[in-house]
């Protein structure tokens, strides 16, 4: 892999920018691998990356049935934060948000981290109580987060309506200036560029079509190039999670939903932090590009087609325009919906199954995106070791079973 | 947007009068306290999910505050039958995974 920097932007000035080479190679699979990683999706990638990084297993393929970061990866609202109320979740996305600081060094790819800050609003006195319980719960984990009053919300996004003659007035916030946005698809591509030249195969365009098990164990997968050996299978496959595990004969306490998000024209600066709101549920912040990007909720019901239905988006907008009256006459340019495999306690499930060799990593539900790292990190230790990494050792499928469950779904878990 | 038959109202409303009760034909155990953790946390939390035709429960919130089932494509949404509850679907899922 040829390294990027300043010397290299400029040798490639002198003959056009027509000689850089490929990001990854795209390889014929082999016959056996030590692992496969189904799905290439940002924390599959990250997955394997790690794999061969962290722990030297290089004999890896990655099995995407479409393109590299082109599920919900190409499709979040790429918000970063790790203010997450219980321990486990905190320490898990905390893990995620020390490794974004460094990522784009590691990596020698600039996955544009910004780190401008994220507010989640409060609307009123029992959102407010929660935002300090959930703040002095951040602090006792070493996160970063303040309660924020109106007024010096009105100065991080001087766009706001704190007016208290609305239907939501704004109360106060809780603010984690080291959270912010990355760019998605950089994510997605600095991993397989990374992973790829380390030896990882990326194979895109094949789809797996079923897990073959012998006494109890994988042996490996079935594909639309054939069969695929494999001593370990880790399956990162988000939305079609369940559909997977069905192939194993296993099922998982998920469920699958199309969530969407919308993007407007491109306007001039005008929002450089991310202002979220559980209470009239929509988040908000502006891209490099210029374009307001918005997070809308899930649907309310089970689907499998990655778009949504109409009410939702407009329930959103509704929720936009009153936070941010200025933004009423902007148009929006583009929707979008991912499918999102969504657990009953709103925390991943990041686990050992009971089929030796075959591992999950799902159940992200709405906020996957800025635990791409971490997942990924941890995932792969688990992997690896054939042992949960210490910080996923609370994720485990089991949990569901024993009652153990890391219930966010109140504390922060509502917009992602 | 849907548009849902009531099997109670007997008309077709929009989605936003409905609210989504998850899958269908859940019974819950006659003896709770006899069951293992495994099976009451099934029972609780396991859901089929399918990628395909789907029973589900669906309650008409600003209709008539009704329950009842209907069966529906997950992946083309297509609501195929709505039923009252007691009664069983006359479609059923093949080919998907269940």
């Amino acid at each position: 892999m040829k390294k990027y920097s300043g010397f290299s932007l400029f040798k490639n000035a002198l003959s056009y920018h027509e000689n850089w080479q490929n990001l990854w190679r795209s390889p014929k699979p082999k016959d056996d691998y030590d692992v496969i990683v189904v799905g290439g999706g940002g924390h599959g990638l990250a997955t394997a990356y790690y794999l061969a990084k962290v722990h030297g297993i290089t004999n890896v393929a990655v099995i995407e049935k479409g393109y590299l970061g082109g599920g919900n990866t190409a499709r979040n609202t790429t918000i970063i934060r790790s203010n997450y109320l219980w321990d486990e979740a905190a320490q898990l996305y905390e893990l995620s948000l020390k490794l974004w600081e460094g990522l784009s060094q590691e990596l020698n790819y600039n996955v544009m981290f910004s780190q401008r800050g994220v507010l989640n609003l409060g609307h009123n006195l029992q959102d407010m109580r929660d935002i300090e319980r959930r703040v002095n719960a951040n602090r006792l984990n070493g996160i970063d987060g303040q309660v924020v009053t109106p007024e010096r919300i009105k100065e991080i996004a001087p766009l706001i309506n704190i007016s208290k003659d609305c239907r939501y007035p704004i109360l106060g916030a809780s603010w984690q200036p080291r959270g912010g946005t990355a760019r998605h698809d950089a994510v997605a591509w600095g991993y397989a560029r990374g992973a790829d030249a380390l030896g990882v195969d990326l194979i895109q365009e094949t789809e797996v079509t079923g897990i073959r098990r012998k006494n109890g164990a994988v042996v490996g997968v079935e594909t639309t190039q054939g069969f695929i050996g494999a001593r370990k299978v880790a399956c990162v496959t988000a939305g079609n999670s369940g559909v997977v595990a069905a192939m194993a004969g296993l099922r998982l306490p998920v469920e699958s939903r199309p969530l969407q998000a919308l993007v407007s024209e491109p306007v001039k600066p005008c929002l450089d932090t991310v202002v979220m709101s559980n209470a009239v549920h929509g988040y908000i912040s502006q891209s490099d590009k210029g374009d307001l990007v918005i997070g809308a909720g899930v649907d309310g019901y089970n689907g499998y087609g990655q778009r949504g239905s109409f009410h939702v988006i407009e329930h959103t907008l509704q929720a936009i325009c009153e936070l941010f009256p200025a933004f009423s006459r902007v148009r929006m340019n583009r929707q979008w919906g991912g499918v999102v495999d969504t657990c009953p306690d709103a925390c991943p499930i990041i686990s050992k199954t009971s089929v030796d060799g075959l591992y999950f990593n799902c159940g992200w539900g709405t906020g996957g995106f800025k635990a791409t790292p971490g997942s990924g990190y941890v995932f792969a230790d688990t992997v690896a070791n054939d042992h949960p990494h210490p910080l996923a050792a609370a994720f485990n499928v089991d949990r569901f079973n024993t009652g153990a469950l890391i219930d966010e779904h109140g504390a922060a878990g509502v917009a992602h | 947007m849907l548009l849902i038959h009531c099997p109670h109202c007997r008309e077709d409303r929009e989605e936003e009068e409905y609210s989504y009760s998850g899958e269908a034909h859940i019974v819950r155990p006659l003896e709770p306290e006899a069951l293992s953790d495994e099976d009451w946390g099934d029972y609780l939390f396991f859901r089929k999910n399918p990628r395909g035709i789907h029973h589900e429960m669906w309650y008409h919130a600003v209709g008539c505050r009704r329950y009842f089932y209907a069966t529906r494509n997950t992946l083309s949404y297509e609501i195929l039958e709505t039923y009252k509850v007691g009664e069983q679907p006359q479609v059923r899922a093949q080919g998907a995974v269940q």
